[in-house]
């Protein structure tokens, strides 16, 4: 840990969020039947792939994975430097399932107006419900999460850190950190 | 070819800051990117091939920007190409073709620059008979300006686009050998592709007759005569189109003598390594410098060539004008 940050969730409150989101996503939707799940690049897709296959686990099938990089359905696509483009790949028809779209923080809600945007590019789904592992509030659009891992308060001034084994190299965590930093 | 494999190093480790920080994003030849660069911009073309399979081939990235395709010389697939490209992100797009402009009125170049920009175009993709062209235009406009190819100059998104194919089917470009052959003189292709294979690693043998090859190769690069001599140690031959009028011009004897020595058929096909690549920039002459056979031949990436062109000018567009605007204009 570095100086300056707060753990509000270390390795096991992860696992246990995760865990639980993965059965309220399969009570919600009455099993895992026309379910897929979706995340959004970076850190959504190793908790995406986390949570399908939990869900795999507890009902007995297979659940799709898709992964999203919304960068070209960005609102602040001109604020930016140079944005990188990564590679999307749903490698499913979207039409007529249900998706779960996973992000590590919900914040303002920009990008989830985008990643639902970049879907309906893709086909028509039944319907998309979106989980997070972390919701720090302050939306500006009107949007809001089926499934939340924890909700934390935040002022505007602090920044919400994910950090995961697959994309940092360390123990799953999530800090808080005061200012720019 | 596993999807997730990168050919750049992460944004953060490559100095594609220099792109970001160019005035105008502009793109007159390849020489202007470094190989970081390059292999930046494959990664994206290869996020920008997606878009094309998807239901919806339509991506909002250049929503209300305008390109101009500004054309002096005829062209089909390049055009077409780059119109596609910027329609598949979402930019407007006018044609501009001089015959029926006021150019045919006797506007000069500059004046027809300016009242384009006057009208608020973002990005101008010029093709032009003069070499040196796009770069003028370039230096009068504060869109960014991306030669579609430029007299005996240079043709940069040609170049990238191979190399884009060339690496989708043989991985990393380093130590490979790239034949190129054919009308090397007067080809603004060959010179994009020397310097971008080179550039990524590649060695390069040009392959033409004395009349066709220009005068001082680049250091390094080695020069042949003889098709045959080279046939058994490349891996690609890149061919280039030989324009009928180099016969009148008396550069060659006739198409049939060139075809003889210089045509890449079957047998000839056959001596090469198993894994050789045939490249062409198109348009072919079937029967000059391809024969028909090869030009359908499976190991002939021609309309691999034609796809990833596309792919290429949406990354080539979308570095262009993507990003913060005031960027491009602060630096430089």
């Amino acid at each position: 840990m570095s100086p300056g940050e707060r753990v509000i969730m270390d390795a096991r409150d992860v696992e246990r969020a995760i865990r639980r989101m993965a059965h309220e996503i399969v009570e919600r939707n009455r099993g895992a039947e026309g379910l897929a799940v979706v995340g959004i690049r970076t850190r959504g897709v190793p908790l995406a792939r986390r949570i399908a296959g939990l869900i795999g686990e507890l009902e007995d099938q297979e659940v799709p994975l898709g992964i999203l990089d919304i960068t070209l359905y960005r609102d602040d696509i001109f604020d930016r430097p140079q944005p990188e483009v990564r590679e999307t790949d749903i490698p499913f028809d979207v039409t007529g399932r249900s998706l779960v779209i996973v992000d590590d923080v919900l914040y303002t809600g920009r990008s989830v107006r985008a990643a639902v945007d970049a879907i309906m590019d893709f086909g028509r789904p039944r319907r998309i419900q979106l989980a997070v592992l972390v919701d720090r509030g302050h939306r500006e659009l009107p949007i809001r999460p089926d499934f939340v891992g924890k909700n934390v308060p935040t002022s505007r001034s602090e920044r919400v850190k994910v950090r995961l084994r697959e994309t940092d190299g360390c123990d799953d965590q999530v800090v808080i950190t005061e200012g720019g930093g | 070819m596993d999807a997730m494999t990168r050919w750049s190093s992460p944004r953060e480790e490559v100095e594609v800051g220099e792109v970001a920080a160019r005035r105008r994003r502009s793109l007159i030849d390849v020489d202007q990117l470094t190989p970081a660069e390059m292999r930046w911009v494959f990664d994206m073309a290869r996020s920008f091939e997606e878009v094309s399979r998807r239901a919806v081939k339509k991506v909002p990235a250049l929503r209300g920007k305008t390109v101009v395709n500004l054309f002096f010389e005829p062209s089909t697939r390049t055009r077409i190409s780059f119109e596609l490209a910027a329609k598949r992100l979402s930019a407007d797009v006018i044609n501009f073709a001089a015959a029926s402009s006021s150019v045919a009125k006797g506007e000069a170049l500059k004046d027809t620059v300016l009242t384009l920009q006057a009208m608020g175009v973002d990005a101008l993709v010029v093709r032009h008979p003069c070499s040196g062209a796009p770069g003028l235009i370039d230096g009068w406009t504060d869109a960014a300006v991306i030669n579609a190819g430029d007299g005996m100059h240079a043709h940069p998104t040609q170049a990238l686009l191979d190399c884009y194919t060339l690496m989708r089917r043989l991985g990393d470009l380093e130590g490979r050998r790239i034949a190129v052959v054919g009308d090397i003189m007067h080809s603004r292709v060959a010179r994009s592709c020397i310097k971008a294979f080179t550039a990524l690693g590649a060695e390069v043998v040009l392959v033409a007759p004395p009349t066709l090859m220009p005068a001082g190769a680049p250091a390094g690069i080695r020069v042949s005569y003889v098709l045959e001599e080279v046939l058994e140690d490349c891996d690609v031959f890149y061919l280039l189109r030989l324009q009928m009028e180099r016969q009148e011009e008396g550069l060659i004897p006739s198409l049939r003598e060139y075809a003889a020595a210089y045509q890449m058929d079957l047998r000839r096909l056959e001596r090469t390594r198993p894994h050789a690549l045939v490249m062409h920039p198109g348009p072919i002459n079937r029967g000059v410098e391809i024969s028909a056979e090869v030009a359908d031949h499976p190991r002939t990436v021609l309309l691999e060539q034609v796809t990833s062109g596309l792919a290429v000018r949406m990354a080539v567009l979308f570095m262009a004008l993507g990003g913060k605007e005031e960027e491009n204009a602060a630096a430089g």
